[in-house]
Order: structure tokens, then C-alpha cells, then sequence
């Protein structure tokens, strides 16, 4: 693979470091793991409860916490709008949010593969710091170890999240009811075209990228105004928003139906999609949500979401009939039944 | 989209459904030969808008569920050799052999790698000199020219450690054979438009002749395959039994006559077993004597040996439109798409994961 095209202005240059690869010492614990985090992670990452380098980090909080974790395989580690350590911090912050909760602190674990090249590290870490920076919500403990070459695959990140439960909160499947209004934040399938379309074997020139993105500006103006008429709040990542309308339909007991032409979804996406057999609704995406909210709330929820992205829609609504099924009215005027994704339609995407 | 949204308008398609009200009087039982036409008729919800007196039936068009175990298990057999990587295409990995799938060959180890083309293959081939790379070629006419073509590169740029394992089938043969049986309740064809593409539909009018059944070259938009119905309804109800084309953006009567010199270059016309079907006289290609090198059957000297299919399964029944997914009694129970019992679970383009998705219930029989 050829050197990753920076995706951000190196504002700290590469560190003079011994190696140009990672090497298994940089796991061992000793010298070349200080070395490795204190030229790199810790100055690149540098906040107040980091610093203190200690075996964890002790925060404080009032009140209820949200506290998720994830793991990051994605491969190739670099993709066209991102890369794994971006998709990393952004996975954790809105897994928090789709609590409702305010993401305030991550922890950041770093399974490498002994030859990973520094400047593709130090990439990854930059992603991690851009992201982690502007959506202000630190890193404050983390773990770096090393594997042999070929028993890992570049970079395995995993991070885990905490946040403060929003005090106008009450995100709960089971408060949805027939007639609620199920919208959606943006345009879907846009992160698991993108990386298709550097997977080896499959590479076609396109200009998607990923939607890589926090959502807890969004979802946290929508508690903010709209308080407990948001009942649900879900990201569509692996499985895609099929799998969150069936997780809804089934948790709440609720018939769903939604309607194809109001899918929003951008010409180039649906495109690919065509040519690669792909139902769009079962793609990942990494920077949308789906949310239910109150009917008299909708066109509110509809303004707020549509501030952020444009391409925000109202997506179908929740129904008493055919309860525990996702039923979409196709653009021709049919009905049919959208189902789980049965399976792994792409292994690896995030 | 650009050239697709004509093709799947709601108004053109309540005016195709009113005509197709208008010209039927009787009931008609038409099959959809290709799997992709049965996976947008349900995608799509067609099959509830139709007039009751139509009965749509699943052809044998899904080249994962024709493939007979026996192929299958050659395959696994290939992978299980540690110099061969064996590519596939997605579906085939997930069919059940006699005992495991390509996708469980791989979690024990062997080399299964899912590509998109036959030229991957070949570029896998030239990149891995100290390998054999084996391409699993299924398929029917639609992506023979593909597979001949990465055979005819292979020798042109000298690639000796590449060969295909060729599973091809051949549709004619097939829809003579539905339609030789006594028992067989279809009326009229929709043929599938893809294969036309490369084929052309000469072929088709003696059957259309012999058996006097209507034809319509069909597509895969939902304005395709009302307009198809129509066409085909129309024939019906005043007697008639011709070919017509109605994917006439792609279909020429002679084909494409450059993907079918490829063809010929590579491959000579053979018996072929169908799965669940038996074994139909003419219906399959085999790489030719001159590509034998590339052929990874005689490579690898592996012998056929028929395994028994002792699955329950109706596939057989189902593709030759005597049986609906429905009439299965282990449908959505003993046989999911997550742990399918035979192949029409297995791939997208298989009638039985098409109703499991897109239906379940609500083509049940009330």
C-alpha cells in the first residue's frame, strides 16, 4: 500500500522515533512503550486526567451514567473520509449518545500488529485527536499492545465511552406507540460503499465517502427541545437501518411501515449499490441516527435534525396493524416485508 | 436514478396493472425463469398487485441452487489442498455440501477467498506464482463469457497456475425440460432477459413452436416484468404462442455476438446435472479439449463422485414450478437463510430466501 494521503494538516510533525515500524518491543512495557507513548499518544492527546499517566483514570459524576464499548477491525484501516481511529472515537461518542447521554470521557485501546508502519499510526492517532478534539470529548485512559505480524491486521482499536444521562432523557423501545413518527438524520449507506470501494479486489473509482461523524450535537439538541417525545434513539451501523427499524418493531411490539421514496440517499450511493447488489437499507453507516419521537413533535424533531443535514428526512411511521413487522411500501406502490439481515453481508466494515 | 426510475414509476405501473385487469379473463400460470426476476417481483410487491387469475411460478434461474452437491463438494475438496486459493462468488460459499459449506472449508483454514470477477482470480494467480488458483465458475449463460475470458487472458499472459472449476448451465434445455413434464402447470415464460443479452433468443422459438407456449424475453425493473406479464397474458388470451423481447434496450436477436465467441473459444455444450432437478441432456458447458490445462477438474484429476442429496429439501419441485417456498413444510422453520436446508434459502436470487425476506407471512395463504 502506498503512504495514506494525510487527511489532516500535521500541526505536531512525526516524531523522531527509533523505528519505522512498530515493533514487539513496543508492547513489552519497558523503554520502547514509554518511548512510543510519551513522543506519541500522551503528547499528541495531552488533557488533564491523561497526563496523570496512571493505571486509570477517576472521574466524577452526578446522577445516572451511560457506559458503552466497542471494538474497531475495519479494514482497510484508512478509507475515503476517514479512518479507523476517527471511526473509533466517533463509534463510543454516539453509542453514548443513542442513550441519550452526554459523552464526556473515552478510553482508547491499541491492539497493534508488529510492522505497522509509524506514519500509518501516527495517521491513525492524528484521526483520533482531530476527532476526539472537536467533538470535546477527551481521552483520558488507554493500553497499547503489540502482536506478531500476521496475528493481527494493522491496527485493532477498541474504545469505551461515558456519559451523563441527558436529564430530560427517557430513550426507551418500549415507550413507542402506534403513531409515532420514525425519522432519519441523513443520507444512508455511504460508509459501507465507501469502504467497499477500496477493498481489495473491488476497488471502483468513486467520490463516496464515509459518514463518519458524532451525532450527540443533534440528538442532544433534540432533548434539549423536544425533552421525553424522543423515545428511541439508534445508529444504523453494522446491518443497517433494516436492522434498526426490526429492533424497534420488535422491542416495542409495534408494527412499522416506511415509505421507499422518502429513503433519502445520495444518486452516486444508490448507484453503487445497483452495480453491486447491495439493498441499501442493510449497508453500515457511521454518521447517521434513527429516531421515534411523538407525533405532534415530528415536524420540531424534522427542523432540528434538518439544521445539521439537509438531507434529513421523515422516514414511515409507527403502526398497531402487523405488529413486530417493518413493512416498506415500494416506489411502485407495493408492499412488502424488510427483514433482518440474515448473516454478515460485508465482514469487516467498522 | 438516471435510467432506472422510468423503470420503477408508479403511475406507468397502476396503468401496466389495469391492462393487465383488462386482458385476462382465465387463469394463467407464467413462470419467471431467472432468479433475479422472482427477487424483484417480491422485492418489489408485485406479486399481491397481480390479478388473482395470475399465478406466478419461480423458475430454475439461480445458478446457486442448480449447482448439485457433488460440484460443491469438489469445490471443498479443491480448497482443502494447501497449495490451491479456491475463489468464488459470495453465494456459493454459504451452500451446505455433504457435510460443510465453502464459508466452514474457510473457518478450518483452507484459502476461500469471495471475489467479484474471474480476472481477480487471474491477477490473484499472477501475484501468488507459488499457489493454484482455482476459480469456482457458476453460473449460466449470463456470466459464461466472464469466465471464458479470464481462461483466454490466462493463456494469453502465460498464468499456468489458474484454472476454473466449471459449473455451467444452460437455460433452454431447462425450460424444455419443465415443459416436458406431463405434470407441468406453466403456461407461459418469462426468459430471462440477462442471458438473452449474451445468447439472443433464436433458441427459443422452436420451443415456443413445440410446446406452444408464449416467450417474452423479460427484464428485471418492475415496469420489465409487468410489461413482460402483459405481453405474455395477451398471447395467452388470444391463443397465441410466439417469441417477443421486451427488454429490447439490451436484447438483440442474435445476442452479443463477441461474449459468445468467447464462449465458444473456451467451452464445448455437456450433460449437466441440476440439482433437484436430474441430470438434462445438453444443458451445461465444460471447458474444451484446447483449455484442458485450465480446466481444474482434469488439473486436479478429481473424480465426480455423485453424493446423495439426503436433505429433505424441494428445491427440485419448487424450480419447476410445481411447488411454492410456502408448500415446504421446513420453510422459516428447519430451513432459514441463517441455517439453510438447501440452496433456494441460500442465495439472494434463490426463490425460498426471496419470500423469507421480503414476505413471510404476508404471502402466507390466509
Amino acid at each position: 500500500m502506498s503512504t495514506p494521503k494525510l487527511s489532516v494538516q500535521l500541526n505536531c510533525p512525526l516524531p523522531k522515533l527509533d523505528f519505522d515500524v512498530i515493533t514487539l518491543g513496543h508492547g513489552s512495557g519497558g523503554v520502547l512503550t514509554h518511548r512510543l507513548l510519551d513522543t506519541g499518544v500522551f503528547s499528541m492527546l495531552k488533557n488533564d486526567l491523561l497526563n496523570e499517566q496512571h493505571d486509570g483514570a477517576v472521574v466524577t459524576f452526578d446522577g445516572p451514567v451511560a457506559f458503552t464499548t466497542d471494538s474497531y477491525v475495519v479494514t482497510p484501516i484508512f478509507f475515503p473520509g476517514g479512518n479507523i481511529g476517527e471511526l473509533a472515537v466517533n463509534g463510543s461518542i454516539n453509542d453514548l449518545a443513542m442513550c441519550g447521554a452526554i459523552p464526556k470521557y473515552l478510553s482508547l485501546s491499541f491492539i497493534l500488529e508488529e510492522g505497522l508502519r509509524m506514519d500509518e499510526f501516527w495517521e491513525v492517532l492524528l484521526g483520533i485527536k482531530k476527532t476526539s478534539e472537536e467533538a470535546g470529548v477527551p481521552i483520558v485512559t488507554g493500553d497499547t499492545k503489540v502482536v506478531e505480524r500476521g496475528k493481527g491486521d494493522k491496527v485493532f482499536i477498541n474504545t469505551t465511552g461515558l456519559g451523563r444521562i441527558h436529564p430530560k432523557a427517557s430513550i426507551h423501545a418500549n415507550r413507542v406507540k402506534d403513531g409515532d413518527v420514525i425519522l432519519i438524520s441523513g443520507t444512508v449507506a455511504n460508509h459501507g460503499v465507501a469502504i467497499l470501494s477500496v477493498r481489495q479486489g473491488l476497488e471502483f473509482e468513486t467520490t463516496i465517502t464515509s459518514d463518519t461523524r458524532p451525532l450527540h450535537q443533534p440528538v442532544l439538541k433534540l432533548l434539549d427541545e423536544l425533552g421525553n417525545a424522543v423515545k428511541f434513539l439508534r445508529d444504523p451501523t453494522r446491518g443497517g437501518v433494516a436492522t434498526v427499524l426490526n429492533e424497534l418493531a420488535a422491542q416495542s411490539g409495534t408494527g412499522i411501515e416506511i415509505f421507499q421514496r422518502d429513503i433519502p440517499i445520495s444518486e452516486q450511493v444508490e448507484g453503487a449499490c445497483e452495480m453491486l447488489g447491495l439493498d441499501p437499507l442493510y449497508v453500515a453507516n457511521e454518521g447517521i441516527f434513527i429516531t421515534a419521537v411523538s407525533p405532534e413533535k415530528a415536524d420540531n424533531a424534522l427542523n432540528i435534525l434538518q439544521s445539521f443535514d439537509s438531507a434529513a428526512a421523515i422516514l414511515g411511521r409507527v403502526v398497531a396493524e402487523h405488529p413486530k413487522q417493518v413493512i416498506l411500501h415500494s416506489r411502485i406502490g407495493g408492499r412488502r416485508i424488510v427483514s433482518m439481515l440474515p448473516g454478515e453481508q460485508l465482514p469487516r466494515i467498522c | 436514478m438516471k435510467h432506472l426510475s422510468e423503470y420503477r414509476d408508479e403511475a406507468l405501473t397502476r396503468q401496466l396493472l389495469e391492462q393487465i385487469h383488462a386482458v385476462v379473463t382465465r387463469p394463467w400460470t407464467l413462470m419467471e425463469v431467472c432468479g433475479g426476476q422472482t427477487h424483484s417481483l417480491v422485492k418489489n410487491g408485485i406479486l399481491k398487485m397481480l390479478p388473482e387469475q395470475i399465478t406466478m411460478v419461480h423458475g430454475p434461474g439461480c445458478p446457486v441452487c442448480v449447482t448439485p452437491i457433488h460440484i460443491i463438494d469438489e469445490a471443498i475438496a479443491l480448497s482443502q489442498k494447501p497449495q490451491v486459493i479456491l475463489c468464488s462468488f459470495g453465494d456459493m460459499l454459504r451452500v451446505p455440501g455433504t457435510k460443510i459449506s465453502l464459508l466452514e472449508a474457510k473457518a478450518g483454514g483452507a484459502d476461500v477467498r469471495m471475489v467479484y470477477s474471474p480476472l481477480e482470480a487471474v491477477k490473484l494467480a499472477k501475484e501468488n506464482p507459488d499457489k493454484e488458483v482455482v476459480f469456482f465458475a457458476v453460473g449460466f449463460e449470463t456470466t459464461a463469457p466472464a469466465n471464458a475470458l479470464s481462461v483466454i487472458q490466462a493463456a494469453k499472459q502465460g498464468v499456468s497456475n489458474y484454472s476454473i472449476l466449471a459449473s455451467h448451465v444452460l437455460v433452454p434445455p431447462a425450460m424444455e425440460a419443465i415443459l416436458a413434464d406431463p405434470e407441468t402447470k406453466v403456461n407461459a415464460f418469462l426468459a430471462a432477459g440477462h442471458v438473452c443479452t449474451i445468447m439472443g433468443f433464436n433458441e427459443y422459438d422452436p420451443i415456443a413452436e413445440k410446446y406452444k407456449v408464449p416467450i417474452v424475453v423479460t427484464g428485471f425493473e418492475p415496469i420489465d416484468l409487468l410489461q413482460g406479464i402483459y405481453m405474455a397474458v395477451k398471447q395467452l388470451e388470444s391463443g397465441e404462442a410466439k417469441v417477443e423481447n421486451q427488454y429490447i434496450r439490451y436484447v438483440q436477436r442474435e445476442g452479443n455476438l463477441r461474449a459468445k465467441e468467447a464462449i465458444d473459444e473456451v467451452f464445448a455444450v455437456s450433460d449437466r446435472e441440476w440439482r433437484g432437478i436430474g441430470t438434462i441432456p445438453h444443458s451445461g458447458w465444460e471447458v474444451n479439449d484446447d483449455y484442458a490445462r485450465y480446466d481444474a477438474r482434469k488439473k486436479f484429476s478429481l473424480i465426480a463422485v455423485a453424493s446423495e442429496d439426503i436433505t429433505t429439501c424441494i428445491a427440485g419441485e419448487i424450480m419447476k414450478g410445481k411447488k411454492k417456498p410456502f408448500d415446504c413444510p421446513h420453510f422459516g422453520k428447519g430451513c432459514t437463510p441463517e441455517k439453510p436446508m438447501g440452496s433456494p434459502m441460500v442465495s439472494s436470487e434463490g426463490a425460498c430466501a426471496a419470500y423469507y425476506h421480503f414476505s413471510q407471512a404476508e404471502l402466507l395463504p390466509a
